[in-house]
């Protein structure tokens, strides 16, 4: 009884994963595409969670529905003119719609070709039993890890070396970011709802941030979804239109974007210093350089998310007077709708 | 007792989801598929919510759920208001 429910709930969800993904990807409306990405998001964490994957499941719908949908919404928003025309592609010479063409089937046939590599590798895995022998070997280091959350443990201690590339990888996507210039004003001042939500959902969100860093030791949690978190603070200020989205100003937005790979590159070469491998934590200090570790990385993670929606570096603290000007001077069409 | 009270929460619940869904559906215009959406799965969500309450082993459990409520109670408020007025302003008059 239970299990042919639990198996209903599965192909329920199957079934809203697949189509929600082709609804996002055959929608000619560009914001209606994003709307439907991030409800495929939010569904594929749920699917995540029943795959007994609560960690993915939270990166999933912090950053993979609420922030790259931001993220998108933001790029679409900034390009109304392409979006208002369905029939643009009438309109558009010969040559761009080759490209397009051209473009979209060759994307299509590497999914394509990616799907059925990941279909013969499962089917791999299933003719084979089960090997469990990852699992057992942290379970048998864990006490050494410093944490009792597995994937914690793996992501900041048996494989850190991992997780600090991933650091990098943000650090140099920021300055691709940063080299776009500084960011437009941003949207008007928000309506009194929405201040007042901002208002107390701002602080909430700093807390939970907070929680996520911490909880992320011994249940799910972490670094990511702590920096995600914050980060959605930040998306909301700017959403409210407010100048300041919460980022520090000046060289501290720098310190704090590089602190993420900074304080990891510190507590490796100290190690090293101190005769140990790199990264390779004394089990007595591993939790409290783990916390450390992911707590610079929250905020390096949250600044960089931030700065990518913002899309540029933020004007510097002289900048307000100018913002509210600009506002002002232009509050055509475009800042109704 | 629990059991069949909890069960009569969660079908309670279902049922305004149910409504909310359709109104969504079948509604003619923007204002009163808002007022579907977001009232109907509003209480909805409440109902379940309670319905699974009960079955929590502790208190914390229990208002954890709550506070979940409370929160989309408050986002789900906003945003109706924030669609509405963008609709007020831009699109159609009811």
């Amino acid at each position: 009884m239970t299990t042919a429910g639990l198996l209903f709930f599965d192909g329920l969800l199957l079934i809203s994963i697949v189509s929600l993904a082709w609804a996002a990807l055959a929608s000619r409306d560009e914001r209606r595409s994003v709307i439907l990405f991030m409800a495929f998001g939010l569904v594929l964490a749920v699917a995540w969670s029943r795959l007994l994957a609560p960690d993915v499941a939270l990166a999933e719908a912090a950053i993979g529905a609420g922030l790259t949908g931001a993220l998108l919404l933001a790029a679409a928003h900034k390009r109304p003119a392409r979006v208002a025309a369905g029939e643009a592609h009438n309109i558009v010479d010969h040559g761009r719609t080759g490209m397009d063409a051209l473009l979209r089937w060759s994307v299509t046939l590497l999914c394509a070709a990616l799907a059925g590599a990941l279909a013969w590798a499962l089917l791999h895995a299933f003719g084979n039993p089960p090997q469990d022998t990852l699992p057992r070997a942290i379970a048998a280091n864990i006490e050494a890890s410093g944490v009792s959350n597995p994937v914690t443990a793996v992501l900041l201690n048996f494989r850190a070396y991992d997780t600090l590339l991933e650091l990098a990888v943000l650090l140099t996507a920021v300055l691709g970011i940063f080299a776009l210039g500084q960011t437009t004003p941003g949207y008007r001042p928000a309506g009194p709802v929405f201040a007042g939500l901002t208002r107390w959902l701002v602080p909430v969100l700093i807390l939970v941030a907070g929680y996520l860093l911490w909880v992320g030791a011994h249940a799910p949690g972490g670094a990511f979804q702590a920096g995600a978190t914050l980060a959605a603070a930040g998306v909301v200020l700017r959403l409210a239109g407010r100048q300041h989205v919460g980022l520090p100003e000046g060289d501290l937005l720098k310190v704090v974007m590089a602190a993420g790979v900074a304080v990891f590159l510190l507590v490796g070469l100290a190690l090293l210093v101190m005769g140990r491998p790199f990264l390779g934590y004394p089990p007595a200090w591993a939790g409290v350089l783990i916390l450390v570790i992911e707590t610079a990385a929250m905020l390096a993670i949250a600044a960089t998310l931030v700065v990518a929606f913002i899309g540029g570096q933020p004007k510097p603290a002289g900048g307000l007077a100018d913002s509210r000007t600009n506002v002002k001077q232009k509050p055509g069409k475009a800042a109704q709708c | 007792m629990i059991n069949l009270l909890s069960s009569i929460l969660i079908v309670a619940g279902l049922f305004f989801y149910l409504a909310g869904s359709i109104g969504l559906l079948r509604l003619p215009d923007i204002y009163s598929r808002l007022h579907a959406l977001t009232k109907a799965d509003n209480l909805g969500l409440g109902l379940l919510i309670f319905g699974i309450a009960i079955h929590a082993q502790d208190l914390l459990t229990a208002l954890k759920l709550l506070l979940i409520w409370l929160a989309l109670l408050a986002a789900s408020a906003a945003s109706a208001q924030m669609i509405a007025r963008h609709a007020l302003r831009c699109e159609t008059r009811p």
